[in-house]
């Protein structure tokens, strides 16, 4: 069988912050981003424990040993160390053996779907049983910045392998479309990212559509083609936008868009998104999936959803795990998101 | 061969601020010395009580400093550590070198001076009483093991805040006629019940304080003690015990196994059953902690230690006075030094020298000293010695 | 925290790696060199502790030690794993109502104290109440 998803965890942490809520603090409008709230990392949660939780939810839900695992890329912009990787941490955590690959991932939103291209690889070139890809945020943003209404926490954990009666969902084809185009970065002492506002959003358009345009070509496909498209959700506009320039019905981007009610979880966003698809796919869809990191890139897959799916199903579906949650106001989130500065 | 208390002294508790580490012991050791009639230089031994000095003042080697600053070098002079039961892990070790025969006199001292530091400072140097790799690395504090104790009590048993509350009030009463008292100061239930948590359910007038003090005993073989017309109060016996150091793994959290065991065998070697007992001295570091004790020494029924702290079966009139001196919650507790001044209590009510708080016709006094959440308990008994 | 000291506890403190007894069947946590009931004669092998079980005591704590100041006030349980062995635990992610003696919990992955800007980040073990 073709190297493809046979499992995949979702962890969303439980508290919630309204952007009605940081409207009213900064008495500003959030205007017309599509997103009512964000999940936040509580103080004792950073990009690494996220992982851990997405990843164990995969080992337990899809009866995936840890033990198997021989490659794991943390893909997050909020890596908890700047030197010393999150992903052997990661594995010690699950009770991985010794003898894997690992490295940790960065491109801005799209160092997630990165870690799948290359487990997808490695699996290709038969170097490993089975790989691990996670994007996993607890994104900064600095307060009062137009940031600050979708940053959000939350890690997806995807297990790459090509058993027959494990893989759910084939990965077909995957292309990157990159270029070199600062829309958003933070320096290495900066505490918080900077952009460049509107141009984020020519910067969006350019490389996902570029990618999927790119993938089309190289398959043949037409956009009708498939049943659901994930796309990269900064907010809640622009993954509609995105298919409606692709020519895709905007009801298939709907079970793959959760960012009106988690927020923009950065790594994590495309993968929650394609983990929401892969909860009610059924044999034989495809799903196009288009990330986007900023700096800029886009990663684009075609995935084959297979019989397995019909037994292989995560235990809580993602619109499901995203219904437990805590209200928090802006007091609560600045001290667990460790914005007061006299701490 | 007996082992006869032949004298005690104690300093004032409370926060020293002109007095260093050696200056408190020393004070100690000299009433104690003055109080039994000896020279010092009678003196063979010296077992000295100490629990957390390299992190309070940053100093080790305790033993050695005593005998210097007591000016008895070079005799033999041995720290004992066992966290909070440091004190009463002294007295049975020197209770040993008079029984094996190898001296006859022998000083026992207790010490620590834990104001030099922040509070916060000092919660980590006591921290070391627990587990810390097992249990302090996971945010627990020793309030919050005996809090957990005491929310197992009242699940298992009905006991209730108010009956802790009980518990602080009757010392803080009992320390009102202790001059060597930390606190002179009456409190009520209200007061007890408006105070903040400290780690639920305890609040912060459950909890002992942060004292300096110390306390010294002087101890003689029974054969000494007649060669040398000496008076006293026999140790009828000192018995310790031994459980995990995490909380745990305890096998039960609603008593101190090692208190129970300790005294067990502590009756049998004096001969006495708990109802012998006229008052005892227990480590009430928290107020649950004397309702644990009460119960584990066997003054009370497993689960009605609660209900007779309340009904002041407890008090200075009751039934059987428990902390006459006020107890660690109000005399103080200054860590290493607790054991001792417990014997010293004990000293002073069986000598008819306790004034204002003394217990009439009290003729057998038990002292019960805990270390950490209850991994080391010492159990002592007292009676008045004839000659 | 030393390093090294943390590093040696990781498959206890991220796993919940303990010991099993083979002779007297028990198990314990965190582990051991000698099983305390058997001694020589017991015969102690690695295990990893199951994931959920029971608040037997809990507390919540105010005043809380260095290194956890953000995190106050905190609920902090003893927690009764599936095969007996009991660890000391902080309780997170819980409505305050459902933490009580009896409640059954699962094992989460967390930051364990406050990291400083410097120093490595210590993790491990919490539980949080699953209904």
């Amino acid at each position: 069988m073709q190297a493809g998803i046979i499992g995949y965890g979702v962890y969303i942490p439980r508290l919630r912050i309204k952007v009605s809520e940081i409207e009213r603090v900064w008495e500003k409008s959030a205007g017309g981003l599509g997103v009512t709230e964000k999940a936040v990392a509580a103080s004792d949660e950073d990009a690494c424990t996220l992982a851990v939780q997405a990843a164990r939810i995969a080992c337990e839900d899809f009866s995936i040993d840890p033990k198997r695992i021989n490659a794991i890329y943390v893909g997050s912009e909020s890596h908890p160390y700047a030197v010393n990787p999150t992903a052997s941490i990661v594995a010690e955590a699950l009770g991985t053996s010794h003898k894997y690959f690992a490295v940790d991932m960065e491109f801005a939103c799209k160092a997630g779907t990165a870690g799948l291209q290359v487990c997808y690889a490695l699996k290709k070139a038969k170097m490993i049983d089975v790989g691990l890809a996670i994007g996993s945020d607890t994104a900064q943003s600095k307060p009062n910045d137009p940031l600050e209404f979708t940053a959000a926490s939350g890690a997806a954990a995807f297990f790459i392998g090509d058993s027959k009666r494990e893989v759910i969902a084939e990965i077909e084809y995957t292309c990157s479309y990159t270029s070199d185009m600062p829309d958003f970065w933070r320096r290495p002492k900066a505490e918080f990212p900077e952009h460049t506002g509107r141009f984020t959003g020519e910067a969006y358009f350019k490389h996902v559509i570029n990618a999927a345009k790119l993938l089309l070509e190289e398959t043949g496909y037409k956009a009708s083609d498939f049943d659901y498209a994930v796309f990269h959700q900064p907010n809640g506009k622009f993954p509609i936008k995105a298919a409606k320039i692709l020519g895709i019905a905007p009801e298939k981007v709907k079970q793959g868009l959760l960012c009106p009610l988690i927020g923009n979880t950065y790594s994590a966003s495309t993968l929650i998104g394609l983990a929401s698809v892969l909860d009610v796919a059924k044999p034989n869809e495809k799903v196009l999936v288009v990330s986007y990191g900023s700096g800029a890139g886009s990663d684009a897959f075609v995935l084959n959803v297979t019989e397995n799916i019909e037994h292989r199903r995560a235990r809580k579906a993602v619109f499901e795990i995203i219904k437990e949650k805590e209200y928090i106001d802006y007091a609560l989130y600045v001290r667990h998101r460790r914005k007061i500065k006299s701490l | 061969m007996r082992v006869v208390v032949v004298g005690a002294g104690i300093t004032k508790f409370g926060e020293h601020w002109g007095k260093s580490f050696r200056e408190l012991i020393v004070e100690a050791a000299v009433k104690a010395i003055q109080s039994s009639g000896l020279r010092g230089e009678q003196i063979e031994a010296i077992y000295g009580g100490c629990m957390a000095s390299g992190r309070l003042i940053g100093q080790e080697h305790i033993g050695a400093l005593i005998a210097d600053q007591l000016g008895l070098n070079p005799i033999p002079s041995t720290r004992c550590e066992a966290a909070c039961a440091s004190g009463g892990v002294a007295l049975r070790t020197a209770c040993l070198a008079i029984k094996s025969g190898m001296h006859s006199i022998v000083a026992v001292g207790g010490v620590e001076k834990m104001t030099e530091l922040s509070t916060q400072a000092v919660s980590f140097a006591l921290g070391g009483a627990g587990d810390q790799e097992i249990e302090l690395f996971h945010g627990a504090t020793f309030p919050s093991l005996y809090a957990l104790l005491a929310r197992a009590h009242m699940h298992e048993f009905g006991t209730t805040e108010e009956q802790m509350a009980s518990v602080a009030v009757k010392n803080h009463a009992n320390a009102l006629l202790n001059p060597n008292a930390q606190f002179h100061k009456e409190i009520t239930i209200e007061d007890v019940m408006n105070s903040a948590y400290v780690a639920e359910p305890i609040k912060l007038l459950d909890c002992s304080p942060i004292t300096d003090g110390a306390a010294a005993l002087i101890l003689a073989s029974e054969d000494k003690a007649k060669e040398l017309g000496l008076k006293g109060v026999e140790i009828l016996a000192s018995e310790q015990a031994s459980d995990t150091l995490a909380l745990s793994s305890r096998e039960s959290l609603t008593e101190l196994k090692a208190t129970r065991i300790a005294a067990q065998k502590a009756y049998e070697k004096a001969g006495i059953r708990p109802s012998d007992i006229d008052f005892a001295e227990v480590h009430d570091c928290f107020t649950i902690a004397e309702i644990l004790a009460i119960e584990d020494l066997g003054f009370f029924k497993k689960g009605e230690g609660g209900l007779a702290s309340e009904k002041g079966k407890t008090s200075l009139k009751g039934k059987i006075p428990i902390n006459p001196s006020g107890g660690l919650k109000a005399k103080g507790h200054p860590v290493g030094a607790t054991g001792v001044a417990q014997a010293v209590e004990a000293y002073y009510q069986l000598m008819r020298l306790a004034e204002q708080r003394q217990i009439k016709n009290a003729r057998i006094g038990l002292t019960h000293n805990v270390g950490g959440s209850g991994a080391t308990a010492v159990v002592t008994i007292y009676k008045r010695f004839k000659g | 925290m030393p390093v090294p000291l943390n590093w040696r506890r990781f498959p206890e403190r991220y796993l919940l790696r303990g010991s099993y007894c083979e002779t007297c069947k028990q198990a314990f946590f965190p582990s051991r060199a000698i099983c305390p009931n058997c001694r020589r004669k017991g015969k102690l092998i690695s295990i990893e502790m199951p994931r959920t079980g029971r608040i037997i005591s809990y507390t919540r704590v105010h005043v809380p030690p260095e290194g956890f100041k953000n995190e106050a006030p905190y609920y902090l349980a003893i927690i009764e794993l599936e095969n007996g062995a009991k660890v000391l635990s902080q309780i997170v992610d819980s409505n305050p109502e459902k933490i009580k003696i009896g409640a059954r919990v699962k094992k989460v992955f967390r930051r364990i104290a406050e990291p400083d800007e410097y120093g490595t980040i210590t993790y491990g073990y919490k539980f949080k109440v699953i209904e």
